[in-house]
């Protein structure tokens, strides 16, 4: 068992879900893989996509949608299987 | 001869130290908006101070040399990687056809600066390099740059094996204080509101490019008056003038911009205050949720700031 910390590469608002008006990406306890998509991170009015990085199932998530966030910043928890 | 763009990062564009003259006719100065950072890559691969460079907000891009050359990184305090090596930034470093420049996460600034020796040779409008993304012009195609691109190099071997000294280095932090004059229109604020703008922290918004900083926390309170003529119906308005770069309007009264290089030459908005001059790098370093403090200075504390940086500058440039 280890733990893959999602981290985002750049400053901005996340976001969980794809859009207002849709669900979360993804919530606690769901099983992801590397290259899901688990959130938005947005600025200079681009969204840049936050993979997974992992597969494995997500077990926190360490900032609020809407948050502003800075570069390096944890996103989420994964535990990775084996 | 060119270097290859893999992946351009979030916004790349070139710049150099900008395009004067011309905003009196609408057109900004543009070039980088950390101008010590841009001067340092320069001298550190052997280019004149003002040879054009790339300028790489939040993220860095993917390059792929071509031929043998020489390469500088300064700016934002972020990873350096030649062929995911780690290699260090503020100096030159001399690099190998297919070598691979990439970066990693930025752990402080904002932008960092990519000189290679000989320049960035796209062709100079109105006397500069520089792009400006609002007019399309100048940079590479009047545009940022994209994957697959192909940027040619001016001629020069350049200088490996050069280093700023540490202490010319300047560490970007979280939580700065920007000096600025009061004026042309901070007669416009009350009291409270004065005390607002400058006693109270701001935190910088993902609103944050090379035309424009915007900050959010408090909100501005102005004196009543009646509506000019040729004003709009908002307190912050006022009829038409000039913008100096460096301005804080203040929409609403809610939200500071802060206009920088790319920025708009007028408009309808009171300029509560002005950036000193020799502040606006910290400003180009600022990434969003930095905490900031707006600290008035007079004019003659804003000189003597204008002549200690260029001072810094001109020891930079002494190097070698």
């Amino acid at each position: 068992m280890a733990i893959h910390e999602v981290q985002s590469p750049i400053p901005g608002i996340f976001y969980r879900r794809p859009s207002p008006d849709q669900p979360e990406f993804f919530n606690i306890g769901d099983t992801v893989s590397a290259g899901d998509t688990i959130g938005l991170v947005e600025v200079m009015k681009q969204f840049a996509e936050i993979k997974a990085g992992a597969d494995g199932v997500i077990t926190a998530f360490h900032v609020d949608s809407e948050a502003i966030i800075g570069p390096g910043d944890l996103i989420a928890s994964i535990q990775t299987g084996a | 001869m060119p270097v290859e763009i893999i992946e351009p990062g979030l916004a790349t564009s070139i710049q150099d130290l900008g395009r004067q003259g011309f905003y009196n006719v609408g057109i900004p100065p543009s070039g980088a908006v950390d101008r010590y950072a841009a001067i340092a890559a320069n001298i550190l691969v052997g280019n004149g101070s003002g040879e054009a460079v790339f300028e790489s907000t939040y993220m860095g891009p993917k390059l792929c040399f071509t031929e043998p050359s020489v390469v500088a990184v300064t700016g934002a305090q972020a990873p350096v990687f030649i062929n995911g090596t780690a290699a260090p930034s503020w100096e030159s470093l001399q690099v190998a056809a297919g070598d691979v420049l990439s970066f990693g996460i930025f752990t402080g600034g904002a932008r960092i600066y990519i000189a290679v020796a000989g320049g960035l040779n796209v062709p100079i409008v109105l006397g500069s390099r520089s792009h400006y993304a609002l007019g399309a012009i100048g940079g590479f195609k009047g545009r940022n740059l994209l994957a697959g691109d192909s940027i040619p190099i001016g001629q020069l071997a350049g200088t490996p094996g050069r280093a700023v000294p540490e202490d010319m280095r300047p560490v970007h932090s979280r939580e700065v204080d920007v000096r600025i004059v009061l004026g042309l229109y901070d007669f416009r604020l009350s009291e409270n509101g004065l005390s607002a703008l400058i006693d109270k922290p701001w935190q910088l918004t993902t609103v944050a490019d090379r035309i424009g900083f915007r900050y959010a926390g408090n909100t501005l309170e102005w004196v009543p008056r009646e509506q000019p003529f040729g004003a709009g119906s908002d307190p912050s308005n006022i009829t038409d003038a000039p913008y100096p770069v460096g301005s804080i309007q203040v929409p609403a009264g809610t939200e500071p911009i802060i206009l920088h290089r790319d920025a708009v030459s007028g408009g309808g908005y009171a300029q509560v205050g002005t950036v000193i001059s020799a502040d606006m790098d910290l400003v180009g370093q600022s990434s969003p949720g930095t905490k900031t403090r707006f600290r008035p200075v007079s004019i003659d504390e804003a000189l003597d700031a204008r002549k200690k940086y260029m001072d810094r500058q001109r020891k930079l440039i002494q190097l070698w």
